[in-house]
């Protein structure tokens, strides 16, 4: 099963969902999978507070329209591709300073030291280029990375999809689109504070006993 | 008597568990690949779709199989990283038998060597102590193929009716559940009712990291709007974002489920036409539920009564509804009561035959389903029949080709027979894909069982913590080694296709089997030119039975990418959907109710042991580890067993996350890292149980089982939790 070339086509967009991720690290394994560089995985599933939470977030690289990771290289290593993907540092550039790493605001690219390169997901252009899904948006179970046309989206999930970011003052947009419940509904906004969640106590322990 | 021969230690070097960190010529070998082969992954009961990568008899890497519609190229890590479990350093590739002086306790011999010492040591058993005395263990992880010539193998070539297997110790309370109440044992939906449900009821699953590929079925459900509740005694992934979390003390479902029913009865939240026109015995389920208030089951289960109110009012309220029950409500001592008490609110509500309504066991093991079907279970014969009733028997013994009077009688579950093993009645045993030195509960009784055989061989392709027992090991084929069908959980029939051959000298598990019994003088009846005909058998000896699967071939689950049982008649399209229009399978064509009186776990807390314990899996191990323990990426994952309890013991304690912790019950103890987190009960601790020997849960566990279905209680031990004394 075939979809339109990442991209090429302008058709299938990458998607990613962190609410309805579940730490199972298929995406992680299937990750170190992929034919531009097996064995090493790339992308990053953060768990965010595991006391408090089993809430994971999974990251692949946004594909910035005008990535900041290259903006500060001070070595002209990375490269976007003719459909704007962004790839890892050429290795024959990259001095390994590692000023991507921390410029990036969504914290994606890595210094690998077994290289002395810094490397990045690069979509599985290997895949992608030849119209196959990227390997962790094919396994992943829950779908928090999923793969496809904006009209198979919206025919099978709910939610709105958003590329545009503020960094402060730095605005980003993206080639890979992350859901939000209703963007219609305006800013995203911490909870108020006054909704009750079970969450509150899920053991019911300041709950009135009979 | 079966000991293991040398040092753990010895063992561990020569046959692991090493990790295979990477596939056969490195991760930069750019190989090619002669052939891909559709088939399905070997870990649990969803059977997704894989494609596996082959390069000279090797398998290389895997690639989804987006066409396969069950899951669709998704997998779990288990998934991506089983083409591993290959060329791995550990595979047995020659017999072997023991022998202290020999490198790792085992010595080298050839097949002939090893299966005239197997039939020898049998004859010599069988002779001494009666055919009975000489039993077998099988596993779920082998094909519907397999599964039947195990039952065969044992009744007709061994002779005993001591055969049971280790979905003993997964699907039997679910199985006898369904059987009671509904007169067959399948999940009555397929998946894909899933997404058209109002509101998705979890119990006792942790469907993340056990059923990855669920969650993306609950999620279609949402996006359409549906309500979701989640009954755990944690906060696992999937209950994060649910609408209802109803957090249930272990071993009180049933409690629970009474309080819901209660509920719906008084509020009128029932379907009246269903029930007079689809069931029996309402009353007496009523009548049972009667004084089970909210407010009473608040107290056992530890649920605020408002929100047991309120899972009723979404459950009885919702037009269309799946309750969706695993191990949790499953493997206890009143598991089979939990299952009938979860399939009551089903039927009282109408929620059976129906698009997007069903009350549905998830099965756990690799052929879960299908290895409960075809008669390698101590009660069972194929089809589904009962081992016990004459027609049945008669009807089996004719496709055999044999007299009624030589298929042995019922024999002892798997609890049952390691104690009869124990107590000596039982001094023989071959054992197949299953690993109770880990999986059993009191492990520690289990290991001394083992010890007490005069004689054990195992067919494996890993040496496991069990077969290190063995006095003779035969070196049987992987997953990915052999062709034939399993059965997924939700009923549908798929092909698994072999990718390589048995590397050096392992054979395909079902020539070893038939090679035995030609030697018992039993040839005859195991005659076959290939796979394909054991499942042509099957299929006949099905016939008339419960698990009819008389229409199914090979051909046709490969074109139709599986065929959902039952398949009657030759040409039939197969069943997806059970009990369409409420006919229930049982004469009269209408469901049972049950009266589900509570009653507590076999042990409950007390002063010396105050703290529940709970077991269960990660996503990234699968059942006692011989696989997935010895897979690199996987053991990275989640290196070692973890006690998980709650900040509030954790500091009663006096224990930092990541401190070790000594846990001890009646049965044994163990030593292991704490992990503090706010997503379990307070008065519960949970440990996963994929690990052997000192890392191995089921040292805790107690050995009592549900008197319907000999399900051991796993998910419910009395313990001390204290913080570990140094070493000294």
């Amino acid at each position: 099963m075939k979809t339109a070339r990442y991209g090429i086509d302008e058709r299938p967009i990458f998607v990613i969902d962190q609410s309805r991720c579940i730490g199972c690290e298929a995406c992680v394994q299937a990750c170190s999978e992929c034919g531009t560089h097996r064995g090493q995985s790339l992308i990053h599933l953060e768990r965010i507070d595991r006391v408090a939470s089993t809430q994971t977030a999974p990251m692949v690289c946004m594909h910035c329209e005008d990535p900041t990771c290259a903006q500060v290289c001070p070595a002209d290593a990375i490269k976007q591709n003719e459909e704007g993907i962004v790839q890892s540092a050429l290795k024959p550039r990259c001095i390994g300073c590692s000023n991507c790493v921390l410029a990036c605001p969504f914290g994606v690219p890595k210094y690998v030291a077994d290289f002395d390169q810094m490397m990045k997901c690069d979509m599985c252009t290997d895949r992608t280029s030849e119209g196959y899904a990227p390997m962790c948006a094919s396994v992943c179970p829950s779908e928090a990375l999923w793969y496809g046309t904006p009209e198979e989206f919206h025919a099978r999930r709910s939610g709105s999809l958003v590329d545009g970011w503020l960094f402060g003052r730095q605005a980003v947009t993206t080639k890979v689109f992350a859901v939000v419940d209703d963007v219609a509904s305006g800013p995203i906004d911490v909870p108020s504070g006054e909704e009750r969640s079970w969450l509150d106590d899920p053991f019911g322990l300041e709950e009135d006993r009979p | 008597m079966a000991r293991i021969p040398v040092t753990e230690e010895a063992l561990v070097e020569r046959f692991g568990p090493h990790l295979n960190e990477a596939p056969p010529g490195g991760w930069d070998a750019d190989l090619e690949i002669d052939d891909v082969v559709a088939t399905h992954c070997c870990f649990c009961g969803q059977q997704c779709g894989i494609k596996l990568k082959v390069h000279d008899n090797e398998v290389v890497g895997f690639e989804p199989w987006y066409e396969f519609p069950f899951n669709e190229g998704k997998l779990c890590p288990k998934g991506v990283k089983r083409y591993l479990q290959g060329s791995h350093p550990d595979r047995l590739l020659h017999p072997m038998v023991r022998d202290e002086s020999a490198p790792g306790g085992f010595r080298q011999v050839s097949w002939d060597d090893a299966l005239g010492k197997v039939v020898s040591e049998i004859q010599r058993i069988q002779a001494a102590y009666g055919d009975d005395a000489f039993a077998m263990l099988s596993g779920v992880s082998l094909t519907n193929e397999k599964s039947y010539l195990v039952g065969k193998f044992a009744r007709l070539a061994l002779h005993t009716a001591n055969l049971d297997y280790n979905g003993r110790f997964c699907m039997v309370s679910a199985g006898a559940g369904n059987k009671k109440a509904l007169g067959m044992d399948r999940a009555p939906n397929p998946w894909s009712d899933i997404p058209l449900a109002d509101v998705v009821w979890t119990a006792g699953t942790n469907v993340a990291e056990t059923f990855p590929i669920t969650t993306s079925y609950i999620w279609r459900a949402r996006d359409r709007g549906a309500k979701l509740i989640v009954q755990d005694p944690r906060v696992v992934p999937l209950a994060r974002t649910a609408d209802l979390f109803l957090p249930v003390r272990p071993g009180t479902d049933s409690a629970l489920f009474g309080a819901v029913l209660h509920e719906l009865i008084r509020n009128d939240w029932l379907d009246h036409e269903f029930i007079e026109a689809h069931t029996v015995d309402f009353d007496q389920a009523a009548a049972a539920a009667a004084d089970m208030t909210p407010a009473w089951a608040a107290g056992i289960t530890g649920v605020p009564a408002a929100r047991i109110e309120e899972a009723a009012e979404l459950w009885g309220t919702s037009a269309t509804g799946m309750m969706l029950h695993a191990r949790g409500i499953e493997q206890q001592v009143k598991g089979t009561e939990n299952v009938l008490s979860a399939i009551n609110l089903g039927l009282a509500t109408g929620k059976f035959g129906k698009p997007g309504c069903g009350v549905s066991t998830i099965t756990g093991q690799g052929n879960g389903q299908g290895g409960r079907e075809h008669g390698h279970k101590c009660d069972q014969l194929p089809g589904n029949r009962d081992i016990t009733v004459p027609e049945h028997r008669e009807a089996v013994a004719k496709v055999w080709g044999v007299d009624e009077s030589e298929i042995p009688g019922k024999g002892k579950p798997a609890v049952a027979i390691i104690e009869a093993i124990h107590a000596g009645e039982i001094k023989g045993l071959l054992s197949i894909c299953f690993n109770p030195a880990v999986s059993a509960p009191d492990v520690n009784f289990t290991r001394e069982a083992m010890d007490k055989l005069e004689f054990y061989a195992t067919i494996d392709f890993f040496l496991s913590d069990t077969g290190r027992h063995a006095d003779v090991v035969l070196p049987g084929s992987l997953h990915e080694e052999d062709e034939g069908t399993s059965t997924s959980g939700e009923g549908r029939i798929i092909k698994i296709n072999a990718a390589v051959r048995p590397p050096g000298e392992a054979r395909r598990d079902g020539e070893i089997l038939c090679d035995i019994a030609e030697r018992l003088g039993k040839g005859e009846h195991f005659r076959y030119a290939g796979n394909e005909e054991i499942f042509d058998e099957l299929c006949r000896a099905s016939s008339g039975g419960k698990a009819d699967y008389t229409g199914a071939t090979w051909a046709r689950i490969e074109a139709e990418m599986g065929m959902f049982w039952p398949v009657p008649e030759v040409g039939h399209p197969g069943t997806p959907r059970l009990y369409e229009g409420g006919t229930f399978a049982f004469p009269d064509g209408r469901a049972r109710f049950h009266a589900v009186p509570y009653r507590p776990p076999a042990e409950v807390v007390d002063d010396e042991y105050p703290i529940w314990m709970t077991s269960g899996r990660v996503v990234s191990q699968y059942l006692s580890g011989t696989q997935t323990r010895r897979i690199a990426g996987l053991v990275d994952q989640y290196p070692e067993p973890l006690c998980e309890m709650h900040p509030r013991l954790a500091e009663s304690l006096g224990v930092e996350d990541g401190e070790p912790v000594t846990v001890r019950s009646r049965r044994g103890e163990i030593t292991l890292p704490a992990a503090v987190v706010t997503t379990i009960r307070p008065d519960t601790v949970f440990i996963p149980y994929h690990w052997p020997g000192k890392q191995a849960a089921n040292q805790l566990t107690i050995r009592a089982v549900d008197p319907v279905s000999a399900m051991p209680e796993f998910k419910v031990a009395a313990v001390q939790v204290a913080k570990a004394e140094a070493p000294a």
